[in-house]
């Protein structure tokens, strides 16, 4: 795990910028991708955004490249004015690149005429952070609205799909209902099944849970995690929660002042965050301050090292073990042990003292963890 | 005693008559301004500053064309419509006289109201169409217009009502209704009592107006 992981990062680095248009994840990481033969969904090639403000051109997506799996859980994390919300746009097209291209399942988005283009949309669905739910219609008449505008299917063809939907969302007793009616969370199952009734291959997400209390954003999210398994589809998320991100997200891509910083696996990016902005939001997510905490240990005798345990390594005795061989003593001095995605993981910072010290680090290091020696 | 002889001047069935014919002009003048009225707001909704077809141009004459009917005096307007009006009905005179001065003077009113009311809709409503594949005309009839249904009936209860007002004037030039038999009648004769029946009829025919029209906004609003 520590060899792939630190392969991964250098390229990750150099990952922006104009390596990337050749720079595929296979090469990138061969680790994670080598297994099985990658079909891109999502491509940016040197994609830019500038608004045009009382005669002055404001950027607010520098030149980016960037590659979006199939079937994937996509985030993108960054705060207010950092260009997500462009970037998200710029895949149906709702916002018009000022240059680059950007190619979904082999065509070129950017090349599409007016007719092609809504036919991509019809492929493309959307939710939004205030739902953007028709308070005309009702509950069933709003997921019917993109079945009805497409018009392909019979009324009672639509009218079956959106019992479908509604059903899948838990939503089957309130089809006639209004908008009005509903609590936030169900507003957004509401917009959820709207998006998914032209039977989608992409989702794209804009804030879809900030507007929601935590334990509903837990329920949409939970939601949208069974959606990309079951119906296999790509789902791009932008959010500024890094809370969001670990309960969901396959990978994601750190943005800040309108380009990625740093992009990843969710795992080697929430553990081991390189660029100060993704720091700041691992921190908020956890609820430290790394200054304050760095004091705090200041009077506390021995060696200072974090371990972080993914996966089966969780589970393993390793401490106890190490600390009976090795004669070393320890104490805990910060822990967290959670969970990203599905996959367990546990982080904890130890003051080492005594015994045969260099023997134990040998030992971390040998063991499926990766350590690094704070002091 | 003396309150039956306080309405002696007072014609019953030439109230009646006067009334349809002031129900007549409503509503025909109504039908019209709503159906010339409802697309000149969309068109003005959609040219707008920062809308889906800003069109400065056109937004700029339609605005002007708009503005200047709406500064006219609606009086003026009755005169300076006379020759027009006699080539589309063939008389300026009557209930048919009034009905074409009375939509060009309600049509730009009422098209700002359908352009305010259509504004009022969330932009994100418009993005959630667009984002579904549609054409523009699905987004005017699918999202737009019902989302902006209850403004769309505020405009047409308030249009209604100014427009009971414009068919009294209307009486001024020989149009018939209630308005006219105030003038002959209440105001040239001094017959106080018809007067007093004409603007209690008026009054109750804009109470009516209103509260249906509120009525049905709270139906559509769906709150």
């Amino acid at each position: 795990m520590p060899a792939g992981l630190v392969h991964y990062e250098i390229n990750a680095k150099n990952s922006y910028g104009k390596r990337l248009k050749c720079a595929t994840p296979a090469n990138r990481c061969p680790k994670f991708h080598a297994p099985h033969k990658v079909r891109y969904v999502i491509e940016f090639q040197h994609v830019h955004k500038t608004y045009r403000v009382a005669g002055r051109e404001i950027p607010a997506l520098n030149p980016t490249s960037l590659t979006i799996e199939d079937g994937q859980v996509f985030g993108l994390i960054g705060h207010s004015g950092a260009g997500k919300s462009t970037l998200l746009r710029l895949i149906n097209r709702l916002e018009e690149p000022s240059g680059g291209k950007i190619i979904v399942d082999g065509e070129d988005v950017t090349a599409f005429n007016a007719n092609q283009l809504r036919g991509f949309r019809q492929q493309v669905g959307m939710i939004f952070q205030h739902f953007n739910l028709l308070a005309s219609k009702t509950v069933a008449d709003n997921v019917a609205l993109p079945l009805t505008l497409a018009g392909e299917l019979s009324r009672s063809e639509i009218d079956k799909r959106v019992t479908e939907l509604l059903a899948r969302v838990g939503l089957q007793d309130h089809a006639k209902k209004y908008p009005a009616q509903l609590s936030g969370g169900q507003k957004q199952r509401v917009g959820i099944a709207r998006a998914l009734s032209t039977n989608p291959k992409i989702l794209l997400c804009d804030e879809a849970t900030s507007a929601l209390d935590p334990q509903t954003t837990a329920s949409v999210l939970q939601l949208l995690a069974e959606i990309n398994r079951e119906l296999k589809l790509t789902i791009v998320l932008i959010t500024h929660e890094m809370d969001v991100i670990r309960r969901v997200c396959d990978r994601v891509a750190v943005m800040d002042a309108g380009q990625i910083v740093e992009q990843g696996p969710v795992a080697d990016v929430f553990l081991h965050p390189q660029h100060a902005t993704t720091k700041r939001f691992v921190q908020e997510d956890e609820q430290v301050d790394e200054g304050e905490q760095r004091d705090d240990f200041a009077h506390v005798p021995g060696r200072i090292v974090r371990l972080t345990f993914q996966g089966e390594a969780t589970y393993a005795p390793l401490l106890g073990t190490v600390a009976r061989e090795t004669g070393v003593d320890y104490s805990i001095l910060a822990g967290r042990i959670d969970r990203i995605k599905d996959v367990p993981y546990g982080q904890l910072t130890l003051a080492v003292t005594g015994g045969d010290m260099e023997a134990a680090f040998d030992r971390f290091k040998a063991a499926d963890v990766h350590m690094e020696v704070l002091r | 005693m003396d309150a039956l002889n306080f309405f002696a001047n007072v014609d019953w069935a030439e109230i009646w008559l006067a009334t349809i014919d002031t129900m007549i002009m409503l509503f025909g003048s109504l039908f019209f301004t709503v159906l010339l009225g409802l697309p000149l707001g969309v068109l003005l909704f959609l040219c707008g500053p920062r809308q889906m077809f800003e069109q400065k141009g056109v937004y700029a004459l339609l605005s002007l064309v708009v503005n200047i009917l709406r500064s006219l005096p609606f009086i003026i307007l009755l005169i300076v419509m006379i020759p027009i009006t006699v080539l589309i009905t063939g008389t300026s005179l009557g209930v048919a006289g009034a009905i074409p001065p009375l939509v060009v003077g309600a049509t730009p009113f009422f098209a700002r109201l359908v352009e305010t009311a259509l504004r009022e809709v969330d932009r994100g409503i418009i993005e959630a169409t667009q984002s579904m594949g549609a054409t523009t005309r699905q987004i005017i009839t699918s999202a737009l217009l019902p989302e902006a249904r209850p403004g769309i009936f505020a405009a047409i209860t308030v249009t209604a009502i100014t427009l009971v007002s414009y068919t009294a004037m209307a009486g001024v030039v020989g149009a018939g209704g209630l308005g006219d038999l105030a003038i002959r009648f209440g105001y040239q004769r001094f017959q106080t009592d018809v007067m007093v029946v004409t603007v209690v009829l008026l009054l109750v025919l804009v109470q009516v107006l209103q509260s249906v029209g509120d009525k049905l906004v709270v139906h559509f609003s769906r709150k």
